[in-house]
């Protein structure tokens, strides 16, 4: 793309907001906080309506955990709140499946997609490109309210009498199909299903905007090349969503059909309390793949955004240019492609084709080379630097240790041999925590570290940061270290309890332990909220523009941006955003012209 | 609520609180120091617990591999033959990326302490190196195809057809529990309709009683193998997905509604020998549902007894065909009909025999 065709949108939307700024003296409550359609309102809605959901989805984790760890204990308060789910003070069997279902679709659809993606996409967006707005701030405003339209409904569904969706994060059916088959597939099932069509159209209008704005908004020379790493990856989170989205949406209104319509997609030959269905022909094995050809893509679509995120605050705060930069762009891009040919990885063991089976496995363990190449330019990044260890850049670094851990459980996982063994067990839990919970909260909380002086004008106290950071980073290795071993005495998940099993029992010692850490690391957790909330009131005020000394244009914008961004004129663009330490100046931003006794790289 | 619970909450909160005025008053103190102290001197206590984390870390990896190793299968040898596929491949995997591992940790660690803020270093201006690139994509493609070679080489050991010699066994999962099938004396498992089945009529398998290789089927409460002797599961649902997950011979495979699965292995230790093996008196094979199915997947057990020949010609003597539990006289619904239609009591299209095919 020329720089021509760049500059001409750029300039009109300028001058329409520049026109629309002298209107916001009028700005109402509700304009401004609630029906907000400036990028940076919504980028906090969409941070606090997703910590919301961390806090439930987290204490729901707090609670089955209670159960695993505890399994004899009885605590009355918990039928105090939770009436006949927790009779006698124990979390009830079809409880412990509601929570351990509701825990997945909140954690990675609620929080790591649309409240990371929500958050860091409007933010950081037009910010980085050097745009007004996003390209439809509208459409802008609309993906957050189908997002919280999403949320209410599910919010709704823990509130049903036969409770939630109860049939795991993916929903299989039959399970989820058949309202006999379990308590959760009635009523909280079609709640579900309704707020995952809900929350895709969301993510569909998000998508699109963060696509069109990264192509078509960037500001005078801001060439793709010289785009920060942030936007590369949210870019291609955005496409992947775009392409992946529809074909789960088309397998959950397949999914609606077979419970309500008689049709028969998924179900075939199916006895089921007692009685005989008609249903021929279907096979269950189609929604997996429907589902997976999304689920895949979207573990991706959680851990893009925060290699973006990490490599830019990794590289200012190293005082040193990310290393590799186009290596970087291209193993996001190789990333997203083969993310998209890898889902039946999912199914190895649902007797799958072993042929086919085989070239996923190839595809999948091809994945890896991409993910390498990032985790050793992050390496190098760091080596020789001069760092400074802001809570984001501590993050970050338990953001590369985790997902260097996690994912080269991903080499074991992959291959589908030795997926039989550990296949549904704990192995596969440790494994998915790391890379893309941990991982991805990791970077999360680096993001929101770094720029949070940029939503609120004020810093968040280092000191909890620190202590948030290191009980975070040892309570994650202590919860998801030892299950590694339960896998490999092929403990199975999703059990609400092991004491009748010879095989699993001997590790009720283990899951105390597990349990435990997983209910510190929450209250550290707690601790965060309290520094982001007390913060945004309270915290530090922030005195100049640029106070992490970053390159990249957010920074150029006054401390607390009014709707349109850059008072004046959007700056012009002039090099690459990784000038860190070139010829022994500390750091030359963006805006700063190409002298000619400069060094080339 | 109990007071020790009043006291726990009480406790939290307090901690909370002093942690709090811990942290702001370090910010106070900054102030009074002034930033570029109060940065110096945090970045250092950071920068050695980076240190910490990694000597730390590293010690409590191997004490945890010391406590729990034993109680995993690591130790134990794999109980089928391509069970010790998978032990090999294990070891080969764990070998290559705990080196990785360790390496690339010790790397990021030992980095973030060593090049902690300075203000005599000067930062190296490094943007990229075509040369080291490439060696980090060559070197992981290549340890990763001959993953990829070894793995698939096991697969399709694995997962290829069953030997000829294979005894086949058929196990069927249904909300909340396995049923075994052994095709009698024919070696033929008889036809089944999933509208046949009908426990209070003693058919929980659906078994089609016309076709009289159903006939000598037996239905056991427990799954008896031949030690040495390879056996193929044909894997059946009545209701949703279940999953035979078979932990101690490394084998997992989903049982499907509508589209039965196969498995197969050959046992390489009786239950006797593997309770000398792990030392465990109480040791049982167990199959253990591995795919979600309900409220009561926690508790979808099954037990697979290993036997020897003898032990298991005894058994198998001791058991008696479903079909003569289903009708003690021994004569099929057909057959029924058929004299009763030949006596002239019933007219071709009876309900006896419509019955019998829908039920």
């Amino acid at each position: 793309m020329s720089n021509e065709a760049v500059i001409q949108p750029g300039v009109i939307s300028h001058e329409v907001h520049e026109h629309h700024g002298e209107h916001h003296h009028h700005e109402t409550f509700i304009s401004k906080y609630v029906f907000s359609q400036d990028h940076k309102m919504i980028a906090k809605q969409f941070l606090i309506t997703g910590m919301i959901w961390a806090i439930i989805g987290g204490l729901m984790s707090v609670l089955f955990r209670i159960q695993l760890g505890y399994p004899e204990a009885t605590l009355p308060w918990l039928e105090d709140i939770f009436g006949h789910w927790a009779r006698g003070g124990k979390i009830s069997p079809e409880f412990y499946y509601a929570l351990g279902t509701m825990h997945g679709t909140i954690l990675i659809f609620f929080v790591l997609t649309a409240g990371l993606s929500g958050t860091f996409a409007n933010l950081l967006i037009p910010f980085q490109v050097g745009a007004r707005d996003m390209a439809s701030p509208f459409m802008n405003m609309l993906s957050y309210w189908f997002f919280l339209l999403a949320s209410i409904i599910m919010m709704s569904s823990l509130f049903v009498q036969t409770g939630p969706a109860a049939g795991g994060w993916t929903v299989y059916p039959p399970l989820s199909a058949l309202g006999d088959a379990s308590q959760g597939s009635k009523i909280g099932m079609d709640l579900w299903l309704i707020s995952m069509a809900m929350f895709v159209v969301s993510q569909l209008l998000g998508g699109l905007n963060y696509v069109s704005t990264i192509l078509n908004m960037r500001t005078k020379g801001m060439t793709m090349t010289r785009l920060p790493l942030t936007i590369w990856a949210i870019f291609f989170t955005a496409v992947l969503g775009l392409l992946s989205f529809p074909v789960l949406l088309s397998g959950f209104i397949l999914l609606l059909f077979d419970r309500h319509l008689g049709t028969s997609f998924y179900l075939s030959d199916i006895v089921i309390a007692g009685k005989i269905l008609p249903n021929e022909g279907g096979s269950p094995i189609l929604y997996q793949h429907l589902f997976w050809f999304l689920g895949h893509p979207e573990v991706y679509i959680i851990i893009l955004p925060t290699m973006g995120l990490v490599s830019e605050v990794m590289s200012i705060n190293a005082r040193k240019p990310i290393f590799g930069y186009m290596a970087m762009v291209a193993s996001l891009f190789a990333i997203a492609v083969l993310s998209f040919l890898v889902w039946a990885h999912h199914m190895f063991v649902t007797g799958l084709n072993p042929f086919l089976g085989s070239v996923f496995v190839l595809l999948t363990l091809l994945i890896a080379v991409p993910s390498a190449i990032k985790v050793f330019n992050w390496l190098t990044t760091l080596w020789r630097g001069n760092i400074r260890f802001t809570p984001g850049m501590m993050f970050c670094i338990g953001f590369v240790s985790t997902f260097i851990s996690g994912g080269l459980t991903g080499i074991y996982v992959g291959n589908s041999t030795l997926d039989i063994h550990v296949h549904d067990t704990y192995f596969i839990i440790a494994h998915f925590h790391i890379v893309m919970g941990v991982s991805a909260f990791m970077g999360m909380f680096a993001g929101i570290y770094h720029w949070f002086p940029k939503m609120y004008g004020r810093y968040m106290n280092n000191t909890l940061g620190y202590i948030h950071f290191w009980i975070t980073l040892a309570c994650a290795y202590i919860i998801f270290w030892p299950m590694h071993y339960e896998g490999f005495a092929g403990m199975p998940r999703r059990y609400y309890s092991y004491e009748n099993w010879e095989s699993f029992k001997q590790f009720a010692e283990l899951n105390r332990v597990i349990s435990f850490a997983a209910i510190l690391s929450f209250l550290v957790q707690l601790l965060f909220l309290f520094n982001f909330f007390y913060s945004i009131f309270k915290g530090r005020k922030v005195t100049t523009k640029n106070p992490w000394g970053a390159n990249t244009l957010e920074w150029t914008t006054p401390i607390n941006p009014g709707h349109g961004n850059w008072p004046g004129e959007i700056p012009e663009v002039h090099r690459w955003p990784y000038d860190y330490g070139k010829d022994g100046v500390d750091f030359i931003p963006q805006t700063e012209p190409v002298t000619k006794d400069e060094s080339k790289h | 609520m109990t007071s020790t619970e009043y006291f726990i909450i009480i406790i939290v909160v307090l901690v909370f609180i002093v942690v709090f005025q811990i942290a702001k008053a370090s910010e106070y103190v900054s102030v009074l120091k002034g930033e570029k102290k109060a940065f110096e001197q945090n970045n250092r206590i950071n920068g050695f617990l980076m240190l910490v984390f990694l000597v730390t870390g590293l010690a409590a990896a191997w004490w945890c591999n010391k406590v729990l190793y034993k109680k995993t299968l690591m130790g134990v040898p794999s109980a089928s033959d391509h069970g010790e596929n998978i032990d090999t491949m294990m070891w080969i995997t764990l070998a290559i990326i705990g080196f990785v591992f360790v390496i690339t940790q010790v790397l990021l660690f030992w980095f973030a302490y060593r090049y902690q803020a300075s203000e005599k270093r000067k930062v190296l201006y490094y943007p990229h190196n075509n040369k080291l690139e490439l060696l980090w994509t060559a070197v992981p493609a290549i340890a990763l195809t001959v993953l990829v070679a070894f793995g698939l080489y096991y697969w399709f050991k694995i997962t290829g057809d069953a030997p000829k010699t294979a005894m086949e066994v058929e196990i069927t999962g249904h909300q909340f529990g396995w049923e075994y099938r052994y095709p009698g004396k024919d070696n033929v498992l008889g036809r089944q309709n999933y509208k046949l089945v009908d426990p209070s009529k003693n058919n929980p398998l659906g078994q089609d009683w016309n076709d009289a290789a159903n006939h000598d089927d037996l239905h056991p409460s427990e799954m008896h193998l031949i030690v040495n002797k390879p056996v193929k599961l044909v894997i059946r649902s009545q209701d949703v997905i279940h999953d035979v997950g078979l932990p101690h011979f490394r084998m997992k495979m989903d049982a499907v509604p509508g589209t039965p699965t196969t498995m197969w292995f050959t046992p390489k230790y009786t239950t006797a020998e593997m309770k000398k093996i792990t030392g465990n008196e109480n040791f049982v094979y167990e199959i253990a549902c591995d795919q979600v199915c309900g409220v009561g997947h926690y508790s979808m057990r099954g037990v697979i007894v290993v036997d020897t020949q003898e032990e298991y010609d005894k058994w198998l003597a001791s058991q008696k065909p479903q079909f003569l539990t289903a009708h003690p006289d021994g004569v099929p619904p057909a057959a029924k009909s058929a004299a009763a239609e030949a006596t002239g009591t019933q007219t071709p299209e009876g309900k006896p025999v419509a019955q019998a095919e829908e039920h």
